[in-house]
């Protein structure tokens, strides 16, 4: 150990590590290993203290996926060399730490786009592999496991191995959405997407309740690449749902006049200030003023409305970061929410089949008025199956609804998940593990279906017999505790 | 029991038939135990709830605190000031006999543990920084650098050994120290820096050539960690003491206005607390002294013997 990282170990130091939402969190010494070999060798250690570990890319999930109370953690970001790119295949070769943002301002000049991006550009590759991540053209192209083709994964008991669909498919496929639990991923080999433009074709269709918002999914579904809908979570009756919907295409060769300049990384910056006067990077102190109920009742209202004016301008074209990476357009922007003293957000993301979806979404938007707790804010889905174990994905929707957390609305808070947790599971639905940080060992077992479940902890029980892998998501939904939720 | 806790068991007893497939995970059950407790101590003692809501529950509340150099001086009336304020306290000092002498106070006050250690062993200084922590309870509030030496130079004497062993301890050792803070810090967006540094590094005097550079370094330097850790509301303190009545300060001439430790302690701490304070002049009115000891211009300065 020791900051110099002097031979002996990966580099250390002892830190508070917390979920992006900032409402859990643990003290824990970071390990940052810069190899597979230091991985191994961080297990090794581990074990004889008797320590578990959590692994940890950019800690961009939300809830506790990436934090280890009373363990150590394994943060992956120091490895973060893009160690080859095919301009010819468009298959990167990545050490686990690269980000989205690294990779994408790698590929883009040659003409290339990652085929799946969160909402922000700072996950790593091994982190959005291990957690399965999807992107607003879910329904089209499928998860980010979807687009990988091989990686390499130092399991627990220090052994290196390299797996595909074709070598080691189990491993592959329980691995991808396998939230850390299996191995420490150190090379993902990934697939991108030519693209003839660094612009995409985007347009909106303002919706007044979300059967109408539904149908304008189902209506462009077959030629949109993107598909994201925006939920204004104040409408209620029979506004409820209402909301924008964004389209998004991409271009076709020739339909860019001069591909080379909007493929520059330059072309693709976010605005630097907010309504040309207020620098973004302290935006996030504005918006903490309409951090309530009644600010976001405001702003939500006012986006609608300007929704609908959208709606009726047309196609539009947007660079592809400006029309992916929403989130990262006011930095700290989650800092509004609070930022000590257990102050923060949660996001409940739910997926449900396509069949029962807009009852129950009805329901939970209508409960959570009933409750006081309306989300800040909502975005609907379409997502489509992917073969993998743990996989948060169905053919159906998802809906995510931010809520504010503070000290006095937890316990309610929880209560109010808890209920919505039973209609999503009395319609069928699942979870996703990187948003999680409400649920019970109950309502996994009742979501995820009980042969691939088995099947994934028979092999976490194989290769990590004594469960030197552990995070607060792990113990908290896999613990046998009886509940549907866990309280705070 | 509310109605929705009500439900909430009804519910869960509904589903007597999923507790049979509860997965048997029990290998090393001991870890997993221990790991769930520190779970839940994770959720409701998180920074969240050892923070203040209101203004009262700050002091109720267990704090934490380091105080690097604290076997004699301002550094050990701190220590004793801080236990007094309840803060558990890990003093920290060359000479382990020293430490052995600072009882906590009698009454409600929190606990001191010690630990010898000498600052110019850095490399050691990651791994007793954790160790520490974790003894006073995960967390950390408050770290105070208060080791210095400033061993007499005659007026004729260039000793590069004796400058070099100020420039390791003052200043080496407060890098040392701070850095393996402000990550704690940072990642908290909690916590409070004090560097103990001096009037003496206003100006490159006659008389002490190489502390007066260490006191600059130490000013120049946690001035940058202030700006860094800015955004995650880290208070960065340097403080500025004149002549304190202290082992450094025996046996000096021309002192004036000298303060007990007890009393700079004091006045440290209130600044410390209040975030108003970047550098803090102990007492105040050396904040005059210093200001026109400042502007004074080189070729006039040269020819003074202040």
């Amino acid at each position: 150990m020791g900051a110099e990282g002097n031979g002996r170990g990966p580099r250390s130091s002892y830190e508070y590590v917390e979920g992006w939402g900032m409402a859990v969190g643990a003290h824990a010494r970071v390990l940052r290993p810069r190899s597979a070999e230091e991985v191994a060798r961080a297990f090794a250690t581990a074990r004889g203290e008797g320590t578990s570990i959590g692994l940890r890319g950019s800690g961009c999930s939300y809830g506790d996926a990436s934090v280890n109370a009373g363990g150590h953690v394994l943060d992956v970001t120091r490895m973060n060399r893009v160690l080859a790119f095919d301009p010819e295949t468009g298959v990167a070769d990545l050490e686990s730490g690269v980000t989205i943002e690294q990779l994408w301002k790698h590929i883009l000049p040659l003409g290339f786009w990652p085929k799946v991006v969160s909402g922000t550009m700072f996950p790593t590759v091994a982190g959005a592999t291990a957690m399965n991540i999807h992107g607003k053209n879910n329904f089209k192209v499928g998860t980010f496991g979807d687009c990988v083709q091989e990686f390499d994964i130092v399991l627990p008991s220090g052994e290196l191995r390299t797996c595909s669909r074709t070598s080691e498919p189990d491993l592959f496929h329980a691995a991808i959405g396998g939230f850390g639990m299996l191995g420490c991923m150190t090379r993902v080999r990934l697939e991108t997407k030519r693209v003839h433009s660094g612009e995409i074709e985007v347009r909106g269709v303002s919706a007044h309740d979300l059967a109408e918002m539904m149908q304008v999914f189902e209506d462009e579904k077959a030629s949109a690449d993107y598909l994201v809908g925006w939920i204004d979570c104040f409408g209620a009756e029979e506004n409820a749902g209402r909301g924008l919907v964004h389209v998004a295409r991409y271009l076709a060769p020739g339909d860019d006049p001069q591909p080379e300049k909007t493929l520059r990384v330059a072309h693709q910056e976010l605005p630097a200030n907010i309504l040309g006067v207020i620098p973004k990077s302290e935006m996030w102190r504005f918006l903490r003023l309409f951090n309530n109920d009644l600010g976001w009742r405001f702003v939500c209202g006012v986006k609608h409305q300007l929704g609908r004016l959208e709606g009726m301008r047309g196609w539009y074209r947007q660079p592809h970061a400006a029309f992916n990476f929403l989130l990262d357009y006011v930095p700290n922007w989650k800092f509004a929410y609070g930022r000590t003293g257990g102050r923060g957000l949660i996001q409940y993301q739910s997926f449900l089949p396509k069949e029962t979806a807009l009852d129950a979404y009805r329901e939970m938007l209508a409960l959570c008025h009933a409750r006081g707790h309306v989300s800040y804010l909502g975005v609907l889905k379409r997502h489509r199956p992917d073969p993998f174990w743990m996989t948060h994905a169905c053919d159906g929707w998802s809906l995510a609804l931010d809520f504010k957390v503070t000290p006095e609305n937890r316990a309610s808070l929880w209560e109010t998940c808890d209920e919505l947790t039973r209609i999503v599971l009395d319609a069928g639905g699942k979870f996703y593990f990187a948003k999680d940080l409400v649920l019970g060992h109950l309502a996994m077992l009742r979501a995820f279906p009980t042969e691939q479940r088995e099947a994934f902890l028979a092999l976490k029980r194989r290769l990590d017999p004594d469960a030197l892998l552990q995070t607060n998501l792990w113990r908290r939904v896999f613990a046998p505790d009886e509940c549907l939720t866990a309280r705070p | 029991m509310s109605g929705a806790t009500k439900r909430a068991r009804e519910h869960s007893e509904t589903w007597v038939g999923y507790r049979q497939e509860l997965p048997r995970y029990r290998t090393d059950i001991s870890r997993w135990n221990r790991a769930r407790a520190t779970d839940n101590a994770a959720v409701s003692n998180s920074p969240s709830t050892t923070q203040p809501r209101t203004a009262q529950p700050r002091t109720a509340q267990p704090r934490a605190a380091i105080v690097v150099g604290a076997s004699s001086g301002i550094g050990a009336a701190l220590v004793r000031q801080l236990a007094a304020d309840g803060y558990d306290v890990c003093a920290i000092a060359r000479r382990a006999d020293k430490l052995s002498e600072l009882e906590p106070p009698a009454g409600a006050g929190g606990r001191i543990v010690t630990r010898a250690h000498d600052v110019t062993d850095t490399a050691a200084i990651p791994e007793l920084f954790e160790e520490i922590v974790r003894e006073l309870g995960g967390g950390l509030d408050l770290i105070v650098y208060a080791a210095g030496i400033m061993p007499a130079v005659g007026p004729e004497e260039y000793d590069t050994e004796k400058d070099l062993s100020q420039l390791e301890v003052n200043l080496g050792g407060c890098i040392a120290w701070c850095n393996e803070a402000a990550r704690l810090f940072r990642t908290q967006r909690r916590g409070t820096i004090v560097g103990i540094g001096s009037i003496a590094g206003d100006r490159g005097r006659k008389g002490s050539p190489a502390y007066a550079t260490t006191k600059a370094g130490m000013a120049t330097y946690l001035e940058a960690l202030r700006n860094r850790l800015a955004e995650a509301r880290v208070h960065v303190l340097t403080v500025k003491p004149g002549f304190v009545d202290t082992d450094m300060t025996r046996g000096m001439d021309g002192l004036f206005w000298l303060i007990s430790a007890d009393d700079a302690a004091r006045t440290i701490l209130k600044a410390a607390h209040n975030r108003f304070w970047s550098t803090r002049y102990v007492p105040l009115r050396w904040w005059a002294v210093g200001t026109v000891i400042r502007a004074i211009p080189s070729f006039l300065f040269r020819r003074l013997n202040i």
